[in-house]
């Protein structure tokens, strides 16, 4: 109950953003404008601002990273680099707050992402699990997230999100039975809802994704950009640098190396 | 908050009925065990009523524990609970929505099947309904509990076994005082001191085990 009043300014703020959404999702069959005139008007005009100095990770006994300086801005891409076990996935844990550093602190707008809730409404992360439900259908599993997450989550937008991910046909299909790149798919058709400038942290999204899928992904990429938003990601196949033009921070070049 | 509550609490009963007979499985060990002691003690009447009320409690108890070490292993190995976590509403609502739905899909079909067996095990009416309201003001407090052990041996190899270990020292004043409510009525005496302390006890429960539950979940995904 005393988090209601912050939750309620917070979520207030959002859903009023949020309400002509169902309808411009409905059209959205083919890729959304860049420029859409109803963000000028956003309450949230930019993705929130991440920040963090001289942070180093901890997993067990090894220090992963360390002196590691993070600055994202809106309507930039940052492409985590690096070997296997350099800790891509817990930089991208560190940022959404998930878990704590070894050192330093992952600020948002100038607040540590551990505490600001305000920032989670801001964000969305796509982990290296799909957070599907095998026995639930592709509809469910995806209506169950956007409504957790608080987004539009009626059936028309989320069959629409569907569709622009190309797996209407799937629609009502058992989790349990779609390939790995299809349960990849429903998991990053969340970001098709996505209007406001956002913040996106993606572990690995082309991961299992084929030629279509991978294009699906950059158009989302895209236009979140063209839109202001700002992207966290890692990913160990090449990115269309020309299209998406990353910022690359390689993880190799913070390794403590006496460990 | 109740959007969260909701979406996680309808979410978790309709992947019960998907898997139906995984969903019975507490109940069944719960009518099985139950209908083991008759078999076992002799068909003698006076010693049946008077073992019924701890036999059906402590078959509850187990059966509460059975069901619960899977609650959130689930959710944990597939990502879910780190969405979850990242909803930017309280752990707490996750915790709430959970045990109850624990509580839907184990304690209410016990509340349920109580009765019948108040008269398998030759009850008379008052028992049986003392009984069954101990077991409705009881079984939450279970599924409460249930809900902070299974948070707390996430991701752990021995996990169940970890589980009715810390969970079932605490069940104990419910036991006592839920067996205590039909024994007061099958003297001849009130059993409401017994469902005003086992409602005290519910109330305590809910006010503590969720927010200890949240905790222990932020600490596991960490």
């Amino acid at each position: 109950m005393v988090r209601l009043p912050r939750a309620a300014r917070g979520g207030g703020a959002f859903q009023g953003l949020k309400l002509p959404l169902p309808a411009q999702v409905l059209q959205s069959h083919t890729p959304l404008p860049v420029n859409q005139p109803q963000l000028h008007t956003s309450p949230h005009p930019a993705a929130p601002h991440l920040t963090a100095a001289r942070l180093a990770c901890r997993r067990g006994t090894r220090l992963l990273f360390k002196d590691l300086d993070l600055d994202i801005g809106a309507a930039q891409i940052v492409w985590v680099r690096g070997q296997n076990g350099r800790g891509k996935t817990s930089l991208l844990r560190l940022a959404a707050g998930l878990s704590t550093p070894e050192h330093g602190e992952v600020l948002s707008d100038g607040v540590p992402v551990r505490r600001a809730s305000a920032y989670r409404e801001r964000l969305v992360y796509i982990g290296h699990a799909n957070a599907l439900k095998e026995d639930l259908t592709v509809t469910e599993a995806l209506e169950f997230l956007l409504r957790v997450h608080q987004r539009p989550s009626q059936i028309a937008a989320v069959h629409a999100a569907l569709e622009r991910l190309e797996l209407h046909s799937r629609r009502n299909a058992a989790v349990r039975t779609l390939s790995q790149g299809q349960r990849r798919r429903v998991a990053l058709a969340r970001l098709a809802v996505e209007t406001t400038p956002s913040l996106w942290i993606l572990d690995e999204p082309f991961d299992a994704l084929d030629v279509n899928g991978i294009d699906c992904l950059n158009r989302l990429l895209k236009d979140h950009v063209g839109r202001g938003g700002s992207v966290l990601l890692t990913s160990h196949l090449p990115l269309n640098t020309a299209l998406l033009n990353p910022i690359e921070v390689d993880l190799d070049r913070y390794a403590d190396h006496r460990s | 908050m109740r959007n969260l509550f909701l979406a996680l609490y309808l979410r978790d009963i309709k992947l019960a009925m998907r898997r139906r007979i995984e969903a019975l499985l507490p109940v069944v060990f719960f009518v099985v065990a139950v209908s083991l002691f008759p078999l076992g003690v002799g068909p003698e009447h006076d010693t049946l009523r008077l073992i019924a009320p701890g036999v059906v409690w402590v078959c509850a108890l187990l059966a509460a524990m059975l069901s619960v070490t899977n609650l959130y292993a689930g959710d944990y190995a597939d990502g879910s609970l780190e969405q979850m976590l990242l909803s930017g509403q309280s752990a707490v609502v996750i915790a709430a929505a959970k045990s109850a739905g624990h509580w839907t899909l184990t304690g209410l079909p016990l509340v349920i099947a109580a009765p019948l067996f108040g008269l398998l095990f030759d009850m008379n009416r008052e028992s049986i309904t003392a009984l069954t309201l101990s077991l409705v003001l009881g079984t939450p407090i279970l599924s409460l509990l249930g809900s902070v052990g299974s948070a707390l041996t996430l991701g752990l190899r021995s996990a169940g076994v970890l589980i009715i270990l810390l969970v079932l020292p605490l069940s104990i004043p419910a036991l006592i005082f839920g067996t205590g409510a039909v024994g007061a009525v099958e003297g001849g005496q009130s059993a409401a001191g017994h469902y005003s302390i086992l409602g005290a006890l519910l109330i305590f429960t809910a006010l503590t085990a969720p927010p200890a539950t949240s905790a222990a979940l932020r600490i596991s995904v960490e």
